[in-house]
This record gives structure tokens, sequence and C-alpha cells, in this order.
């Protein structure tokens, strides 16, 4: 490969061909500032529009300044990245951006996490000249289920719109207008709600500022706490424990598991019960639906449909009911863990302790935007009620937990309460792509050929790539798995078996990067995929640690059948546990 | 969580129509036309435009759909180039000539007449769809500065207290 050899602030750099200035600069340890910049490159998603100009350098024998991170290297080029005249434009672009953007900090959710502020330390911004008479360009708040756009804040960086359309592939998110009038919006301006949005999060994952943040419920679950007559159970997910650790400083990949439940135990939950336990029972009803629908294929019925998708992840339930409602009778009918574990506590938990299900508040701690709207389905409710009451971020949890004047890092370990808080190994792993999968093909292998697995560890179902795909030796009978995370993974995938040339009986797809680690409601990786990594490293290693490594073993699981439900996919089974999905897509006067 | 900013409208409450059928084959004609490429999205609203006048939610839509494109993704085409317009032009458009002659003589008290008679805003048509405001740069007439184009007709040396008389004119 050709290299070009150039000189950045004095140090010599030797770099292939193409590679920006920015990139060659961090070969020599130098970090050019960069807002607009995103680089994610285990995903292969890079966001350089070169608008903010935050990067600019002096390249000798150049007129104007050059922004680094979208101009490549030449042989012989001689760069400055911190002579007065950067420093001075820097500041200059960067009190210009300021001189737009809403001076609310104080009370801005995304305040001690937001890239903006970060910059404007970093350069030390004291004053803003001119805000006295300049006018601010101002956009009207749209509140969705999951997610607020609150475009006074946005800076135009695009990170949002990479994501949503270059990503996910969802399109809900383009720049719209020129100007002082642009702003990133849906098609027509409607609202979020009315757009193809999937509620996936991811664009809140990226964004610099507090223009696209969560809607917050820390609030209805701290009334719900305060409320002497209402129980409150609480539900977490696999993969907040992963990461729940680094919004109290702990390095990425800390499981803290036990203080997480030692710290909802003290924030005054009644009960402290695991996603997992429904992740296992996911598994006993999705593991059984694919027996089901494998055997009638294998025996030729011709109308059963293969292969099965998995359906836990309600950004991807809301991709393909918008995008791919021609196939909504494909996914899995068995609801998410969430889901399943709402109805479970409302109706079994609820009469074992004697509590009416109004009385009764389901908290649900995600790593997921999605769920917020997942939980508000009608189809989740009884009477108006809904089987969770409230879905609230990793984020959310943080700050409730921080307000509540606990330590998190200095907490003693807890176990989750019985009988809803216990799970196998194989539940954990939900929380990473490829996991739901290799727990279900833990559990189907088993079933289906009544041996006991050599090894749980289904290792070629695992790792970061956007699809994979893998062959399971099932006694004889080969069963192809693929996987995808992402959403513009899961449409190549999803045309393939429109097409008819999908091989796969079965495919795992989550929205998010990485499978729920990476999910929009995350403590924030600003753009480091190291830390997805970490994530991924924790969830496997909490598997590892369990004795109990798949589902079907759990005795609660058991238990739970035996006592309330029967048998997987039983009349009782498919009303509480099951559902049914929507065509979702709307023309625009339709909404 | 305070209201902010509501003046921005929603585009779509604005306009309503239903698309026939062969309206619908020849925004596909034009996207056959420049083989569904991304790259010419820009030259297929443009011819969809000149059919069709104007494009509205409604056509952007079919073009999405056609393209396979996001519909924000050709709605942030159409905003972005201020030649698209998503508002029919009325029966009888006004554009006033704001170049530089026409501007040193006098046009912008001239457009400020026509706005408070009309009741519009540029860009905006009446509510009885009779007429349209636009602005346009220069029609090689700079002797007779300032200029007004109603339809294909042009009026010279145009005074605010003209405009009412020059609306009354296509009114009847």
């Amino acid at each position: 490969m050709d290299h070009i050899k150039l000189l950045i602030d004095g140090k010599t750099v030797e770099v292939p061909k193409g590679t920006t200035v920015y990139k060659a600069a961090k070969e020599v340890g130098i970090d050019i500032p960069v807002l607009c910049y995103m680089d994610l490159h285990d995903l292969n998603i890079e966001n350089k529009p070169g608008g903010c100009r935050i990067c600019s350098v002096e390249i000798e024998g150049r007129r104007n300044l050059a922004p680094s991170c979208s101009t490549n290297v030449s042989e012989g080029m001689v760069v400055k990245t911190n002579s007065m005249r950067v420093i001075n434009a820097r500041r200059t672009v960067m009190e210009l951006i300021l001189s737009d953007h809403p001076k609310e900090c104080l009370t801005c959710a995304k305040s001690g996490n937001c890239d903006l502020q970060d910059m404007a330390i970093k350069l030390g911004i004291r004053d803003i000249p001119g805000q006295e008479y300049a006018e601010m360009s101002t956009y009207r708040l749209d509140t969705s289920p999951s997610i607020i756009r609150e475009m006074d804040k946005c800076i135009m960086c695009r990170r949002c719109e990479t994501m949503c359309n270059d990503f996910q592939t969802v399109g809900a998110l383009n720049a719209v207008n020129r100007g002082f009038n642009a702003v990133v919006a849906p098609a027509f301006e409607m609202n979020l709600e009315h757009s193809p949005c999937t509620y996936c999060g991811q664009c809140v994952a990226v964004c610099p500022t507090g223009a696209l943040t969560e809607v917050d419920h820390t609030a209805n679950v701290i009334q719900a706490l305060s409320d002497p007559n209402k129980t409150v159970v609480v539900q977490t997910a696999p993969a907040v424990r992963a990461a729940l650790g680094e919004e109290f400083g702990m390095e990425p990949g800390t499981r803290v598991t036990g203080k997480m439940v030692s710290a909802l135990k003290n924030l005054g939950f009644d009960y402290v019960f695991d996603t997992d336990f429904a992740a296992d029972l996911t598994i006993m009803e999705e593991g059984t639906e694919l027996l089901d629908r494998l055997s009638r294929h294998l025996d030729g019925d011709k109308d059963v449909q293969l292969p099965i998708l998995t359906s836990c992840c309600p950004g991807w339930v809301n991709f393909f009911e918008y995008h791919f409602p021609e196939m909504k009778d494909i996914p899995s009918t068995a609801r998410s863990p969430q889901q399943m574990f709402g109805s479970i506590a409302k109706t079994y938990f609820a009469e074992k302790i004697g509590v009416k299900r109004e009385e009764m508040v389901v908290v649900s701690i995600m790593p997921c935007l999605a769920k917020k709207y997942e939980c508000q389905r009608d189809e989740f409710s009884v009477d108006g009620n809904p089987d969770v009451d409230f879905s609230i971020s990793t984020r959310e949890l943080a700050h409730l937990i921080k307000q509540a004047n606990l330590d998190l890092s200095t907490m003693t370990d807890s176990e989750f309460d019985s009988p809803l808080g216990e799970s196998s190994g194989a539940a954990v792993i939900f929380g990473a792509t490829g996991g739901v999968i290799e727990a279900a093909t833990r559990t189907a292998y088993e079933l289906q050929t009544g041996k006991t697995l050599e090894s749980v560890d289904f290792k070629q179902l695992r790792g970061l790539e956007g699809i994979r795909s893998a062959t399971v030796d099932f006694d004889g009978l080969e069963i192809k798995i693929g996987i995808a995370h992402g959403l513009g993974n899961a449409r190549k995938l999803l045309e393939e078996i429109k097409a008819g040339r999908s091989e796969f009986h079965a495919i795992e797809i989550m929205a998010c990067p990485g499978g729920c680690i990476g999910g929009g409601g995350q403590p924030l990786h600003h753009g480091n995929s190291d830390i997805l990594k970490a994530r991924t490293r924790a969830i496997y290693e909490e598997d590892e640690a369990k004795t109990l490594r798949k589902s079907h073993e759990n005795p609660y699981i058991i238990k739970l059948y035996e006592e309330f439900l029967d048998q997987p996919m039983s009349e009782k089974a498919h009303k509480l546990l099951h559902t049914h999905y929507f065509e979702r897509k709307r023309k625009v006067f339709e909404v | 969580m305070k209201s902010r900013s509501t003046e921005k409208l929603h585009i779509m409450s604005t306009v309503k129509i239903e698309l026939r059928k062969d309206q619908i084959e020849k925004i596909h004609e034009f996207c056959d036309e420049f083989n569904n490429e991304h790259g010419e999205l820009i030259n297929v609203l443009h011819k969809t435009q000149q059919a069709f006048g104007y494009l509205p939610a409604e056509v952007q839509e079919v073009i999405a759909d056609k393209m396979r494109l996001p519909v924000a993704k050709v709605y942030g085409v159409v905003t972005f180039y201020s030649f698209f317009t998503m508002i029919p032009k009325g029966e009888f458009p006004v554009s006033i000539c704001t170049g530089t002659a026409c501007y040193v003589r006098g046009a912008e008290n001239v457009l400020s007449e026509f706005k408070k008679q009309l009741d519009i805003e540029v860009g905006e048509t009446s509510a009885d769809g009779r007429f349209s405001l636009s602005c346009l740069r220069c029609v090689g007439a700079c002797g007779l500065a300032p200029v007004v184009l109603v339809g294909e007709k042009t009026y010279g040396r145009v005074a605010p207290d003209d405009v009412k008389e020059i609306i009354e004119e296509y009114r009847s």
C-alpha cells in the first residue's frame, strides 16, 4: 500500500494513502478536538460531515484552515494543530455554535454528560460575544413515548442521521430546511411518533447534546415508591448489570449485579426480581415454538413459515411492523422478557402474595428506550392497567441511585428475591448479540435430542460482526442459525427471506449494535466501541459463573409451569406470554 | 418540561390531495427515466414539479417508495432547495423582481403592499387559490424598474399605490 509521509506539529508521521489528517495525528498521540465527528470503527460507522469545524487545522501552503476529520493527508504536508490561528478559529467556531444554543446547562438532561459542554470547558469559553442581540433559532418540542426531541439544542452534527439512516436503515430522521432553519427532523416535520422511528434510541446514544434524550420516568417511580398502598416490584434486564457501574466511575465491563440489587432494595422496592427469570421463560416458549415449527416443516407441512425470528427486541418488532408488515407472521409470537415478566408478576405472583393487580406497580430497568414504548402498547394491559407500569433506562436508574445519595461502588452484594429472581446463565447472555439464539440452542438441543450437551458454550454464535451464521448439529439434524445486530443488518437478512433465498431455520435479531449492551438507554459510550466489547465480556463471564446454564433447568421455571402455566404454548401460556403484530406503516395523512 | 416555540407549523397540515392512478404512474415514469438512482433525486423532483406545479407530501411519498428512499430524505432535499415548493401556485402567480435595479427603486415597498393586500407571505398562496406571491431576481427589464409579473403579463414602474388596481384586474 502507498504510504505518505507528513509532519504534524513537528512530528513525522507515516500513514497509508487515504488516511485523514485527524487519524494521522492520532498515530503520534495528538488528539485533535472533534465535535460532529464520530468513529465507531468496530461497527463500521463513521460520521464526518466536516460541518462543525472544531477540528480545523492549519496546513502550510493553504489559504484556509482545513477540517482534519475530512481532509486526507498528502506527501510532504506540514500540519499545525495548535497554532494561535487554529486556537482562535476553534474558539470562534465554538462561540458561534454556543450563540445559537440554549444556556440551560444547569437543568439540561445531558448536563455533565454532554460533548458540547465538555468542548466549552476544554476550550475555556468564558463569554459568548454578541449574544445579547443575536437571535436564536427555535423549534417546537416533540415528545414521543420513548424519545424527546428538543431541537433548540441541536448543533447539526448529524450523528443521529448517520445512525438512523446508514446503520439502522430506519430513515426516520434527515436534515431538512436550510440555513438558520435547518434541523434534523422526520419527513414533513411530523412528530417522531408518526414517523418510521423504532425507538431503538441509537440517535439518543450518539447525540452530543441534549437535543435527543429519553422520556424520563424516574419521577413516576419515586411516586410509586413513596405510596404506602402500592407494592412495587422491579425487574432488571441482563445488560444493565454490565454497564451500570460506568455511571459510578467503575471500569467498563465491571459486573455490578449484587451491588445493583442492594441499591434497588435501598431505594425501597418491595421485591427485587430479575428479567432474566422471564428470559428463561422466553426460551421455554420460543424454543418450543421453534421445535414445533421445525418438526412440522420437516414433516412437509407447507403452511409452516421458516425461519423463525426472535421477538425479544422491541426496536426490532417496531422495525418489521413498519418496514416488512407482509412478514409479520414469521417472528416468534413469544412476548419479550420484559412483558412476560410483567404478565407473570401481575397474575401468578400477585395471586401468591395476595395483592390486587391495581395495587401492584411493576417497574423495569432496561438498557433500552423502545421498552418504554413497548410497555405502553395496548395489547400488554388488562382493563387499562399495564403489565409493566414504567420502564426506566440504565441511565435513569443511575440518576435514581445518585438522588438517593447511594454510592454503588461501596455497596455490598445482595441476592435477587425469590421466586422471580432466579435465573440461568442462558438468560444472562440475552444481553449480548447472539445470546438469545445461544440460549435457545442450549434448550432446544436437549429437548429435541433427549441428550445432555457436553459443552453449553456455542462460541461460533458469538462476536461483533454485523451478520453471523453458524450450523449446529442437533444429533444428525443440521440447524442453520443466523444472527444480526443493527437494523441495517437485519434488513439484509429480511430481504433474503423475502426473496426466498434464506436457508436459515432460526434467526436472532437485535436492533442495537452489540445487542442490548449497546442499547439506547445505556451509559453513553461517546463513540468508544471498546466499551461495548468490555460489556459483552462481562455478560459471558456472568454466564460462566452461574451453576445453572440452561433455561429449562431453572427450578422456578419448572415450578411455574407445574403450578400455573401447565406447559409451554398451553392455552394459558398463549394468553399471557404470546402476542401478535400489527402493520404500522401509514401514509402521511393517515397519522 | 416547558413548552417552546410552536411558530413552525406542520407543512402537512396545509395541503392535502388525493393522487389519481395515472398521476402515480406518471411519477413512476419519471423515476424510471432516471433508473431510480438515488443520485438523480433532484432531477426526478425537478421533472415532477414541472408536471405538477409543486411537490405535495403525497407526491414525495410516491417518489420515496418508488426509489426506495426514506421520505425524510426526499423532504430534506425539497426543503433545502428554494426552487422546490410544496405549495401549489395560485391561478395568477404574482412575482416581484427584487433584483438590484428594482430593489433600489422601491421593490420592497411594492412587495409589502402585495403582502398586505393579498394577506399572504412570500411563497404562499391565498386561501381562495387565486394568487400566489414570489420574488425573483431580474427579468431583464431594469429600465422599467420596479417590475411586477402576474402570470405572463409584465407591469413596469409599479408604485405601492398601483397594487390594489393590479389585483382588481384579476379579481373581477
